[in-house]
């Protein structure tokens, strides 16, 4: 009998929401526990900022140029090569449970994989999908194919309405503002705390683990939707944390004059986002400008999530309960992520995009190795990628990475990650949707974070970042025409070209926007 | 996006004589035969109602069937669309080939995308269910999808 794998993870989580990271607005003892026995990264970060090329990332362990991912809506092809595959021939019982999103949702004509078999059941007929034996999918909310929508309908009707809808009448991601503010993608929900979404992957997760014997050995991804947004948790548990009483994000500044300075100091498309007049992601609501974003507004936007990220945290506790009274508690690692990260009101911004900032790239991270490894709690500073996590699975298993797997294993510590060269991070941003094209490439090295950009609808391929974490880790003094670190610039750029992987070619098509 | 109107192009070469093409994706009554996720498609005069796979129906109206020009001309006329129209144009190139285009112009523009996506894979279908070779290389690229407007 081996080690069991469960690999959590939620959507767009940002670093500073868990209380072992700093965060003081949720709570998060669950997850705390976890990093107190374990392995807490200072600095992990995703190859992506948007949800299917980061998910599709750690389902093969490839950056983004390698599996073709390379904006949200270009479905990942169904033979891609799968950390879950490696583990079932390993002899593995393998599921994913919740939100999966490797290829379009917006799918009228149900002819992408996932979506069709939401309709047939649980489990692939061809026995496997991506190497996973059984999948029950969730997404936000309660529209669509998925198998939580089916559930909802067939058992609880009366709650289909209840959730914020994502898209508006023209399928663009809806703008509506609710709650007490009427804060964007913002919605009182009615729904009953036991069948919103969180507690329902938890409960189907629960529900596979029931089915494995005993001495068997699993992998199970447990992939929450939330805090993603929108921002519509059961209204019951909305009352834990007054908005009001919450304190505005150290990277919001309150003054619009210096927001706006901050702004104009970085890439066009920035301000433009800013001022309403260019929407360069899909997920971002077309009609929303962030200029007109409310410290209030925030703040309740702020609640929301912390919200979300405790009906999280008290869902693993049940799972992890679950799992020690089945006697599987010390043959167990835990690794807690997210796909990206949120803007949470840095430089006044919201959602996501193609920002190479903190809110978006630092990623909570957690890896409790099982017990009976007897690990060390630590904590590591040193870079490191959501695309080690498939070969940290392999070594788990006790199984040698693939070739085709881009990533590393996790270290345990920073001497581990000193010795075995972790050294950069590097994340990939390319979209190119009806006139508006946008691509960079991030590195992250020492205490540096620096993009670069290529040529684009705003951009001339000249443009750049470059933010020193170390005395500017809100990065609001953007350095790329500091003359005085034009060294250091051009190092990092040349180091951040050295270590790109080819991209894929031909390109895979986008197929859908989302 | 902050485009309202999308346009989505998609076109293969197919080493085939454009007119066992045309004889596939001209006969508005094929159309399961070979566009993904269609179930059926029963056409009464000019108008043709397409069955999804996922139950959804698509209440089109065919505006055109041009054998000379071996061009399909239809409109999406479901209320999910405030605006569609789809273009199936054959040509031939004289060489033995001939490049199948899928044109979609819609409102709302993620509708394009969509279509559009499910038209790609569609000519694929019609390549293998032909039995004809897809001619790499030569002749336009296929187009990325192009903003009609903005808001």
């Amino acid at each position: 009998m081996g080690r069991k794998i469960l690999l959590v993870t939620t959507d767009q989580q940002r670093f500073d929401t868990l209380g072992c990271n700093g965060g003081m607005v949720a709570r998060t003892p669950v997850v705390d526990g976890l990093a107190a026995q374990g392995i807490r990264f200072e600095r992990a970060q995703p190859q992506s900022v948007v949800c299917m090329p980061s998910r599709s990332t750690v389902l093969t362990g490839q950056y983004p140029s390698t599996h073709g991912v390379w904006m949200n809506g270009v479905p990942l092809p169904v033979d891609a090569p799968s950390v879950a595959e490696v583990l079932h021939g390993a002899g593995y019982r393998t599921a994913l449970v919740g939100k999966a999103h490797f290829e379009p949702y917006i799918d009228p004509f149900l002819r992408f994989e996932e979506n069709a078999l939401s309709s047939t059941g649980t489990e692939p007929a061809a026995g496997l999908h991506r190497g996973f034996e059984h999948l029950e999918m969730a997404t936000h909310g309660a529209v669509g194919p998925l198998h939580y929508p089916r559930w909802l309908a067939a058992h609880h009707p009366e709650a289909l309405g209840s959730f914020y809808s994502a898209l508006d009448g023209s399928l663009q991601v809806n703008a509506a503002g609710g709650g007490e503010t009427g804060a964007p993608q913002v919605k009182v929900n009615t729904i009953e705390r036991g069948i919103y979404h969180t507690d329902w992957v938890a409960d189907r997760t629960i529900g596979w683990l029931d089915t494995v014997g005993d001495d068997e050995d699993w992998f199970c991804w447990m992939s929450f939707p939330d805090p993603h947004h929108p921002w519509d948790p059961p209204e019951s548990e909305v009352g834990r944390i007054d908005w009001r009483e919450v304190p505005l994000p150290a990277g919001y500044p309150e003054d619009r004059a210096a927001r706006e300075s901050i702004l104009d100091a970085k890439p066009r498309h920035w301000r433009l986002w800013y001022d309403g007049t260019l929407v360069s992601n899909y997920e971002a609501p077309a009609e929303w400008v962030p200029a007109t974003l409310t410290p209030d507004q925030l703040r309740e936007v702020t609640a929301r999530n912390a919200v979300e990220c405790e009906l999280i945290d008290e869902a693993l506790g049940r799972v992890l309960d679950r799992i020690d009274a089945r006697g599987w508690g010390c043959d167990l690692d835990v690794v807690f992520t997210t796909d990206h990260g949120e803007l949470g009101g840095d430089f006044g911004l919201m959602f996501k995009g193609p920002y190479h900032v903190e809110g978006l790239m630092r990623l909570p991270l957690i890896w409790r190795p099982a017990p009976a490894s007897a690990p060390v709690g630590s904590v590591v500073t040193r870079p490191v990628g959501l695309v080690d996590l498939a070969p940290t699975f392999c070594a788990i298993a006790g199984i040698e990475a693939p070739a085709w797997m881009e990533g590393k294993a996790l270290p345990v510590d920073d001497a581990d990650a000193d010795e075995r060269g972790f050294e950069r991070v590097l994340t990939e941003w390319d979209s190119d949707i009806f006139g508006t094209e946008v691509h960079l490439r991030t590195i992250m090295r020492d205490h540096w974070v620096c993009s670069a950009y290529l040529p684009g609808t705003s951009h001339d391929g000249t443009e750049g970042e470059l933010y020193d974490l170390s005395d500017d880790p809100l990065q609001q003094v953007n350095r790329w025409e500091d003359r005085s670190v034009r060294g250091l610039r051009d190092d990092l750029v040349a180091d951040l070209w050295d270590h790109q992987v080819s991209a894929r070619f031909p390109r895979l098509a986008l197929e859908a926007p989302v | 996006m902050t485009s309202r109107r999308g346009s989505v192009r998609h076109q293969l070469r197919l080493a085939c004589e454009p007119d066992r093409v045309w004889d596939l994706v001209g006969d508005p009554t094929r159309l399961a035969e070979w566009f993904p996720g269609v179930e059926s498609c029963t056409v009464d005069g000019d108008q043709r109602v397409v069955t999804t796979r996922s139950g959804l129906p698509m209440p089109e109206t065919i505006l055109g069937v041009d054998a000379s020009l071996r061009r399909f001309q239809y409109r999406v006329t479901s209320p999910l669309f405030k605006e569609h129209l789809g273009t199936v144009d054959v040509l031939d190139l004289d060489d033995g080939t001939c490049l199948v285009v899928y044109s979609t112009d819609a409102e709302p523009a993620a509708l394009a995308l969509v279509v559009g996506g499910a038209a790609r894979a569609g000519l694929a279908n019609v390549a293998e269910l032909l039995g004809a070779d897809i001619v790499v290389g030569s002749g336009p690229p296929t187009s990325s999808p192009r903003s009609k407007g903005a808001h």
